[in-house]
């Protein structure tokens, strides 16, 4: 059976656009609350991406930051995250869901336990942000017995040589990072510089999926729809903590959001 | 797990930069890797550039003002009554820590490769004084990443970053303490690693920083080494190396030289920051028996729960109090060359107490802590134990805290 991650781009081609995936933390600001979100956004998002809060994240900016904090506070655990996915799949099997984080949380929970829950309750792929090649090989070959995907991420600092033998290694999916910064950064390099670095990729293995994160909202997601998909994450998370702040209905105001998102690109 | 002898320990590690197998690599994310390599390749050629060496050396002879004195603590000997108590005064160096090493040569290897910023995490505040320092010195622009709760806490360090023309940048995530303000620094690197260098305040992060670190503070042993053959002709037979141990760069510094010597000649106590003796926070991952965890790019014993969140830590020394240690003191421990034990809040101001009532010096709060164990063992050990104690950081910038704990006579003393 394909992964759901690649039907998910399969059908967006078909469509003529790129896949649209989203971002928000586990927990973010309850476990309920983010389970409604994921439910309410799906219509509109393609591929969803749950973050695994962690209190020392080193590539997050503020507003991830934030809303890792903010699920930690209000008690999220690790068996939490497979109880939303798994609660999410029992109305959405076909929607696929990667889990985001940092590789402490994994090691803890050890990598072989981790998976086989990532298997159970339906995960269909991984980002481990601080686990870059080569040193993720091994765990990148275990989540393929797995039928999950790892996902390499790519940075405009990689080098050309980096490139070619990571893609080499990789599953049908990539991330690239659009520019040098922490997520949530402001878009300090123009939509087409970073659509010509996406192309030298894409060139490398046309076959692989490259979607583009890091700094993409509302405003530039219209510019950036030739790649195979587009993610948003801090944008996302910061229309929880608006909301939040204005004591409205966040998983009202997330849907609202990821749909003027889809609009932009189709 | 085994340490080889004769080769140095900062080069032990294997191919991905581990220490004994699984201490320290580099968990760091992708856009950081080529910087990383970058600062690998660059310094692993001009370690053993003997034109770096010299300049190295010239820095650290007429800038930094080494050796630093080695001395003995007469008076505490005599009060103690068991080993003879010495103590490496560290504090002498330019700038009063022993953080003045690896910032400088952290200064001359980005003016190698032509960055023109360079930043930095600091706890104590020690850190980030002598990198703003080394930077106006060589013509460095210069950022601090600082815990709000330190720069509360240390404020003489702040003012004299801010006067070496350094911006001091409060973080005020988690904590707000070290931990906090490596992390934030990491991520300022991530987006700026094009124009920026950084410098880790410690033996720790990604294994370069581990290694540029441990490198620089070996100085000390080095000296140390020299001093101590012209005192009494050669090692001594039985010698007790004390240091407090945060992050672990002055304690590695202090031991690097001292390596390959026995344990039963030359033994090596590292004190950890054990907290306040009501609280069970603490900074001692390796006495109390943390988990291997991965912070900062490396993988290390560190204070976490069982999900993998780090854990807050607590200590009356900012220098101190962060909840992991560097990869090469977790393989140290596990090769069992050294041992590590921890001193309490209250242990480290006796310390201070008794240290500045009989001698003219005046340790800061994270050696106090080494004083409290060397001074507690010393008392049955023989006459003939040379203890030399790491007096790696001088007591001013603490004396906010001495006075509010102490009372005011013990910070216009001395």
């Amino acid at each position: 059976m394909l992964n759901p991650i690649s039907v998910a781009f399969k059908k967006a081609k078909q469509e003529n656009r790129p896949a649209l995936l989203t971002y928000i933390v586990a927990g973010d600001s309850t476990k309920k609350q983010s389970l409604d979100i994921l439910k309410s956004i799906s219509k509109n998002a393609d591929i969803l991406e749950l973050g695994i809060p962690h209190n020392t994240p080193v590539a997050d900016g503020s507003q991830i930051q934030t809303s890792s904090y903010r699920a930690i506070k209000n008690g999220m655990k690790m068996n939490d995250i497979f109880k939303i996915v798994k609660d999410f799949k029992k109305s959405n099997k076909d929607k696929p869901i990667i889990l985001m984080g940092y590789f402490n949380m994994i090691f803890q929970y050890g990598e072989n336990n981790f998976l086989n829950k990532c298997n159970s309750s339906g995960v269909n792929g991984l980002i481990v942000v601080d686990l870059p090649w080569p040193e993720n090989k091994d765990f990148a070959k275990k989540c393929k017995k797995k039928s999950i995907y790892f996902i390499q991420l790519l940075s405009p600092t990689t080098t050309i040589k980096r490139l070619k033998k990571i893609i080499k290694d990789s599953h049908p999916m990539n991330y690239f990072i659009s520019m040098l910064s922490t997520t949530g950064g402001k878009l300090k390099v123009s939509p087409n510089h970073i659509l010509k670095n996406y192309t030298k990729i894409k060139k490398i293995d046309p076959k692989k999926e490259i979607v583009i994160g890091f700094g993409i909202t509302e405003k530039t997601i219209g510019k950036l729809k030739s790649a195979d998909g587009l993610v948003v994450g801090s944008a996302i998370c910061k229309e929880i903590s608006k909301s939040l702040k204005y004591r409205q209905n966040p998983v009202t105001n997330v849907s609202k959001l990821v749909k003027k998102l889809k609009n932009k690109i189709l | 797990m085994k340490l080889k002898k004769g080769v140095p320990v900062i080069d032990q590690g294997n191919k991905l930069g581990f220490w004994g197998g699984k201490f320290g690599g580099n968990f760091v994310p992708e856009t950081l890797k080529k910087p990383i390599e970058d600062l690998e390749v660059l310094f692993n050629k001009l370690k053993k550039d003997k034109k770096f060496i010299q300049e190295r050396d010239k820095y650290f002879k007429n800038w930094i003002g080494v050796p630093t004195r080695f001395i003995k603590l007469e008076n505490l000997t005599k009060h103690v009554g068991g080993a003879q108590i010495w103590s490496k005064v560290v504090s002498d160096a330019n700038g009063g820590a022993h953080k003045v090493y690896n910032a400088t040569v952290h200064c001359l290897l980005a003016k190698r490769s032509g960055k023109k910023v360079i930043i930095g995490d600091t706890g104590a505040g020690y850190a980030g004084k002598m990198l703003s320092m080394a930077a106006k010195k060589f013509g460095l622009k210069c950022k601090i990443f600082m815990g709000a709760k330190d720069i509360a806490r240390q404020q003489p360090n702040v003012k004299a970053m801010k006067k070496n023309g350094a911006e001091v940048v409060p973080v005020y995530s988690g904590s707000q303490t070290l931990v906090d303000a490596v992390s934030e620094c990491m991520r300022f690197w991530v987006a700026n690693c094009d124009t920026t260098a950084m410098c880790v305040g410690s033996t720790v992060g990604p294994a370069v920083f581990v290694r540029i670190c441990g490198w620089s503070t070996s100085q000390i042993s080095r000296e140390l080494k020299v001093q101590l053959i012209d005192e009494f002709g050669s090692i001594p037979k039985k010698l007790k190396l004390y240091n407090c141990v945060g992050g672990g760069s002055s304690s590695f510094g202090f031991w690097n030289e001292f390596m390959d010597y026995d344990k039963k000649q030359c033994e090596f106590i590292g004190v950890e920051a054990g907290g306040p003796a009501k609280s069970k926070k603490h900074a001692a991952p390796l006495t109390y028996g943390s988990k291997i965890g991965i912070l900062h790019g490396a993988a290390q014993y560190v204070n976490q729960n069982s999900d993998g969140q780090i854990e807050e830590t607590e200590s009356i020394s900012a220098g101190l109090d962060y909840p992991g240690i560097s990869p090469l003191h977790c393989f140290l421990k596990d090769t069992k060359r050294a041992r590590y034990t921890a001193a309490s809040d209250e242990q480290a101001l006796e310390a201070y107490k008794l240290v500045t009532r009989f001698e003219k010096l005046r340790p800061s709060l994270e050696p106090s802590h080494a004083f409290a164990v060397a001074i507690s063992e010393s008392k049955k050990l023989s006459k003939d134990t040379i203890v030399v104690v790491n007096s790696c950081g001088d007591a001013y910038k603490d004396r906010g805290i001495l006075e509010k704990r102490l009372g005011k006579k013990y910070v216009k003393s001395n």
